[in-house]
């Protein structure tokens, strides 16, 4: 199946329902925004035609598959045939030399690509069985359970308050917004820090504090999926692990995925790792997707054996 | 040379650098001088004229009975002014920076071309063609008065409006818009929510320079406003009248007290545009700093 960015990226009906047809059993409902992230059922098991850089041990709740995916810039082959699942309530990093697709897969998840001029995505992207790329999919409806954190922290020149309030009012959201702030303030670690001076500019915070306000505003609009790219490449070391401490308590209420150049960071912060190289062609592909131990310790692949020991990339 | 390097400049080329160096800086000061200096001079001469006879009575009443004698006033002029401007601006500014959006959101659409071409070329249109335009498909069907006066005004203030507002909004950061995106907002959603309110303060300064350049035309008016001797608040249908329309009137007058009132009004004039101007910045400054 093939969408391009123009016929998607807006006036697209509401996502009606579109599980009923992949799994009866749980269709995505739009959750009144604020309320507590239900636990998610496990998908329906897939069938017979695994993609075949799937290892035996494949997740048994993915909250998120690829298969086959491809994604063209224009005529540009950025990202080819790549297919993995994203187990729920655990971390999957995504590593990779530069320019082997890791944030174009990311965007990918979210339909953020959409937003770029020419990009198109081959395949399938499957949201608890549903097809991301079916044309009656709202990608807006898609933004609001899948959120993203950038590489660069990007708070909105507004207060502190109003950054994190912003997600939820954009759904009308009215009911307790003073706990539904503090409560995603909390959960990203920056409560203690800015409760006094919730009226103050968020640029006004350092760059850490900065990047957990965007995790607090992506929390707060209450998604189930969160995606990071090199959420703390631009940071320090102490808020780098004030990052990495914060994702695995967030784990137990969201899936992550996230993108980072950071060896010690994948192997210490997540519990599944994809592999992504470049060909040839320049496009991105799977090498290895496996639980995080087994990759750091024994990889099948000696490309992946070569890059994690830091001997190329 | 073995021992120590010495870092000072010495010798032929060095004297010469710095004495490029001098001649350079003279001709760049000679050159902001030469830029500065007639406005100063505008400024200037525009209040030494005026001041004498920028009186209370003359911001408070209209016209004497007789025009030949000291006293009166442009209170309609400045009434008539500011009815129009705001009018104007209310026409202008949501139609202009709607343009401008459709610019920035939609570059690829087919008609960004055409919109921007007509705003180049309206921009270069002389300001009594729009006068006459207004006068040929408006005043023939409705008469003269306030509300042709302000569509007058109000396509001179587009353009500038329309291209300002582009350049603005094109400086808002992708980051912040995709931010907003990646929150599951919609295209008009994100509009509303960060690139206005990030690019608000800016914007203010590109519908303020359309309103300065408005609030001083006079060609568009005279086949449009036409005239009036007195405070008028009708919406239509009466003539009405403007500062620029009395300054103009009086100025070539054969009257030296009616001179003498042109250049209190035109002292009127330029502080009301600056006025609106800081006004304008200290209420865009505070709303984007909320
Ligand atoms: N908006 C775009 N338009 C065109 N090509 C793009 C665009 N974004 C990325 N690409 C290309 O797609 C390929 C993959 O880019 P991507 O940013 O996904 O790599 P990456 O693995 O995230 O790299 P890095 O580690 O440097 O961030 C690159 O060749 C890049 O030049
Ligand atoms: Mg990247």
């Amino acid at each position: 199946m093939r969408v391009t960015t123009e016929s998607a990226t807006m006036t697209t009906p509401t996502m009606t329902d579109p599980a009923v047809e992949a799994t009866p059993s749980q269709p995505p409902e739009i959750r009144p925004p604020g309320a507590m992230v239900p636990p998610r059922p496990i998908a329906r098991a897939r069938d017979a035609s695994a993609p075949r850089n799937e290892p035996e041990a494949r997740p048994a709740n993915p909250a998120v598959e690829l298969s086959d995916v491809s994604i063209f810039y224009g005529a540009f082959r950025a990202v080819r045939d790549v297919s993995f699942s994203v187990p729920a309530h655990a971390i999957t990093a995504l590593i990779g030399p530069s320019g082997s697709g890791k944030s174009t897969l990311l965007r990918a998840i979210n339909r953020m690509n959409d937003l770029t001029p020419g990009s198109r995505l081959d395949g399938e992207v499957r949201y608890h069985g549903t097809n991301l790329y079916r044309a009656d999919v709202d990608p807006v409806e898609v933004r609001r359970r899948i959120g993203m954190v950038f590489q660069k922290p990007n708070p909105f020149p507004k207060s502190i308050y109003d950054n994190v309030a912003f997600g939820p009012r954009l759904n009308g959201y009215r009911d307790n917004m003073d706990e539904l702030v503090e409560r995603s303030l909390r959960q990203a670690a920056l409560w203690d820090e800015v409760k006094d001076k919730l009226k103050q500019s968020g640029l006004a915070l350092s760059g850490g504090q900065q990047q957990r306000l965007c995790i607090a505003r992506t929390i707060a609009v209450e998604p189930e999926i969160i995606l990071m790219d090199e959420p703390a490449s631009a940071l320090d070391p102490r808020s780098t692990l004030q990052i990495e401490e914060l994702m695995a308590e967030l784990k137990e209420n969201y899936t992550i995925v996230i993108v980072t150049h950071n060896m010690q960071q994948a192997a210490r912060a997540s519990d599944r790792t994809v592999f992504l190289n470049m060909g040839d062609d320049r496009a991105g592909y799977v090498v290895e997707v496996d639980d995080t131990v087994k990759i750091f310790t024994n990889p099948r692949e000696q490309l992946t054996e070569d890059y994690i020991s830091g001997r190329f990339g | 040379m073995t021992a120590a390097v010495s870092l000072r400049a010495t010798g032929a080329r060095a004297r010469r650098r710095a004495f490029v160096n001098a001649a350079m800086h003279a001709v760049l000061g000679l050159a902001v001088l030469a830029a500065l200096v007639p406005l100063f001079l505008i400024i200037a001469v525009t209040i030494a004229q005026g001041l004498p006879a920028m009186t209370t009575e003359f911001l408070t009443s209209t016209f004497n009975f007789s025009r030949r004698v000291q006293g009166g006033g442009y209170l309609h002029g400045l009434i008539g002014t500011l009815y129009m401007g705001g009018l104007a601006t209310l026409m202008a500014v949501p139609i202009g920076i709607a343009a401008a959006l459709f610019l920035t959101e939609f570059p690829r659409s087919r008609l960004a071309a055409p919109i921007r071409f007509f705003a180049d070329v309206m921009t270069g249109v002389p300001s009594v063609f729009v006068g006459l335009f207004v006068y040929a498909v408006l005043v023939r069907q409705i008469g003269f008065g306030t509300f042709v006066g302000a569509v007058s005004l109000a396509i001179i203030m587009l353009p500038i409006i329309v291209r300002s507002a582009e350049e603005i909004l094109r400086t808002v950061p992708g980051d912040l818009k995709r931010g907003s995106y990646a929150l599951g907002a919609r295209q008009w959603q994100t509009v509303f929510r960060v690139t206005l309110p990030a690019a608000a303060s800016g914007l203010t300064t590109g519908v303020m320079l359309a309103v300065a350049r408005a609030l001083g035309e006079t060609a568009p008016l005279v086949l449009t406003a036409l005239a009036a001797q007195t405070v008028v608040l009708d919406f239509q249908g009466q003539g009405q009248t403007a500062l620029p329309l009395l300054i103009f009137r009086e100025a070539r007058g054969a009257f030296a007290a009616g001179q003498e009132r042109a250049w209190a009004g035109a002292l009127e004039l330029m502080a009301l545009v600056l006025v609106l101007s800081i006004v304008a910045r200290a209420i865009a400054t505070r709303r984007a700093a909320r």
